[in-house]
């Protein structure tokens, strides 16, 4: 074994034992208490069930997100307004260091382009691509392929694309990198691809677009297919063109779930911090808030500008947020 | 004609009149477009180094050398301070089963009182646990970490003490239960508060209790539910980098393949032979989940997102 140099250390094996072994006993833990309440529970007298069903099913997951969800909430909005050490209280001067500082406001305009562009291209395409495939005999590989980088992750992706992206300074190289041999081929001069703002914003952007493509996809997909046969039969015997009746008519019946998409894109989008940090660290101005809350945070060790960047996050997802609510609330009403 | 046949005709013939060739041949070339990069990885992860490091992956095909040698490196090539790969997905076996398990046994327990207990405020704490569901991670990540670390004083009453698990698993277990849990409850409940009234209420007459009444009726029914969200969770919680990153402290003994390969594009930025075998065993498993439960996954999202 190669790992017999160590001996006297810890080898991998071993520490997976270990690991292991918590594992085991942590899955045979809760296995045995969630048994337990239930035979426990289950003999219990029907009165005392009336409260026993509460505590069982409800409380431990309203417990987990008040403490870990709601409490550390309001945590982070109080540390905002405190220093770096969360000792004193600075009052707003972590919001004004968030919109006056240079840096950070080529972070915050570069989140703001995410926003926009990678919702808009990755619902465009998916549209497209759903529309041209409905009614299409054997779609499913074309799908599934679209739909693949999903299951990939954001880190995974982010190293398949430094290899698209791959630059060879040294002329007299061959290329490795796919996007400056497809550049050469046409007789052009490949930049720095990842080093050159603000060419290297949209180049992490197409990374997230590739993976949030198959999701508009197959949701918009499924949606088309509920759009009934005759109305679009109709449309067509009016003499309207396959785009026209992408417009006119697709569109109009699917807009619900148009919004669906957009929206869960949208705050999938806020949140993305794996692309930028494993395609450039954040450095060469690609930088967006969810990456730069992480460095200030524990990078810097700095919680009030962490903190602070975190609600101004937040915030952004708001409008969304009371949108996606009332959309609920009324499809409650309706039905 | 029956009304059947004639509606079978009439998709047959929209069939023929809308499917075009020019909208054919532009969706196998985004089909195609998106998996080149994926397929590029895939064929250099399989040659040797110096030929990885000189030339495109795309002259594999007129120049073909194979080679596992990268993925014997990066798999069990280490140290004690730089553990071999192999080590990691064992990390991220580990980190992945109670994160998958633990909140959607709490989900489905929570949706089922959501959806079948009878309670005063029972909808509007079922939009407040919806609206819980777009609380972003980096919102609670410094305090849940203090919260590890430290336990929890108010004044001088200690509410959680310090347990002392800071390095080990439990605190990213814990991390991906809770941020799983508001969609986990929110799927769910919208399975299980479909099964038919009469079916419970038929229970209830029997003499059902509520646990009886769970395990009897509910549970057997939502496994289809359930299992769209395990594969769900699944790629989620192995994919995760942010919280096995925070979560795990640093520890390589605790950290997951994701945070590896991130280190590694850091550290060695330029040694392609390890990144793209080390970038493919990652996706391997999410990959073989994804083709061979696809269905599922689909059905899954859609539950989560088309209306009407």
């Amino acid at each position: 074994m190669q790992f017999a140099i160590f001996a006297a250390r810890k080898t991998p094996w071993d520490i997976i034992g270990e690991n292991f072994t918590l594992l085991a006993a942590a899955l045979l833990a809760f296995a045995s208490v969630v048994v337990v309440l239930f035979l426990v529970a289950g003999r219990a007298t029907v009165r005392a069930q009336e409260w026993l069903k509460y505590l069982v099913f409800l409380v431990p997951a309203l417990l987990l997100l008040l403490v870990g969800l709601i409490y550390p909430t309001i945590r982070t909005i109080i540390f905002s307004f405190m220093d770096a050490k969360s000792e004193n209280f600075v009052g707003l001067d972590n919001y004004v260091w968030a919109f006056t500082i240079p840096e950070i406001l080529v972070v915050l305009r570069n989140t703001a382009v995410w926003v926009f562009l990678v919702p808009f291209f990755s619902t465009a395409i998916g549209l497209s691509i759903a529309y041209m495939t409905d009614h299409m005999k054997r779609p499913n590989v074309i799908k599934s392929l679209i739909f693949m980088p999903m299951a990939i992750s954001f880190v995974g992706a982010g190293v398949i694309w430094r290899f698209v992206y791959a630059f060879e300074p040294n002329e007299n190289r061959a290329d490795i990198g796919l996007l400056s041999a497809i550049v050469k081929f046409f007789g052009g001069t490949p930049p720095n691809w990842l080093l050159e703002s603000p060419g290297n914003t949209y180049l992490l952007i197409a990374v997230m677009v590739w993976i949030q493509t198959g999701f508009a996809m197959v949701i918009l997909s499924a949606a088309m297919k509920n759009v009934p046969d005759e109305i679009v039969e109709a449309a067509m015997l009016d003499g309207a063109t396959p785009i026209k009746r992408l417009f006119r008519v697709t569109i109009p019946m699917i807009r619900a779930t148009l919004v669906v998409v957009l929206t869960t894109i949208i705050i999938g989008t806020l949140k993305v911090f794996d692309i930028v940090r494993t395609m450039t660290g954040g450095n060469f101005q690609t930088n967006v808030i969810a990456n730069e809350m992480y460095s200030q945070a524990f990078r810097q060790m700095n919680y009030g500008t962490g903190s602070a960047l975190a609600i101004i996050l937040f915030l952004a997802m708001i409008p969304v947020i009371i949108y996606n609510i009332r959309q609920l609330r009324l499809e409650r009403t309706e039905r | 004609m029956t009304a059947s046949a004639a509606s079978v005709r009439a998709k047959g013939r929209a069939k023929n009149i809308f499917s075009s060739p020019i909208a054919s041949a532009a969706a196998w070339i985004i089909a195609v477009v998106w998996t080149v990069p994926t397929f590029g990885l895939l064929v250099s992860s399989i040659r040797p180094e110096k030929d990885i490091n000189s030339s495109g992956w795309w002259t594999f095909f007129s120049n073909p050398n194979i080679s596992f040698e990268n993925y014997q490196k990066v798999l069990f090539e280490g140290t004690t301070t730089n553990p071999p790969l192999f080590q990691f997905f064992f990390n991220s076996l580990a980190v992945t089963l109670p994160a998958v398990i633990f909140p959607i046994t709490l989900a489905v327990f929570a949706a089922y009182a959501l959806a079948w207990f009878d309670f005063r405020g029972r909808d509007t704490l079922f939009f407040g646990i919806f609206a819980l569901q777009v609380v972003p991670l980096q919102l609670t990540l410094v305090p849940l970490l203090q919260l590890f670390a430290k336990g929890l004083q108010i004044g001088d009453v200690t509410i959680i003490p310090d347990l002392g698990i800071t390095g080990t698993y439990i605190p990213i277990w814990i991390a991906h239960t809770i941020f799983a849990l508001p969609l986990a409850i929110f799927l769910l409940h919208n399975f299980i508060s479909q099964i038919p009234k009469e079916l419970i209420e038929a229970a209830r007459v029997d003499g059902a209790g509520p646990f009886t009444l769970f395990s009897k009726i509910v549970l057997p029914l939502s496994v289809p539910a359930i299992a769209s969200f395990l594969i769900f969770q699944f790629l989620w919680v192995w994919n995760d980098l942010l919280v096995g990153l925070t979560f795990g402290a640093g520890s390589k003994e605790v950290a997951p393949m994701t945070v590896r390969i991130a280190e590694m594009v850091g550290t060695r930025g330029s040694g392609w032979e390890v990144l793209t075998a080390g970038a493919f065993i990652s996706m391997a498993v999410p990959l073989i989940v994804f083709f061979a439960l696809q269905r599922y996954f689909v059905r899954g999202l859609l539950a989560g997102s088309v209306k009407g």
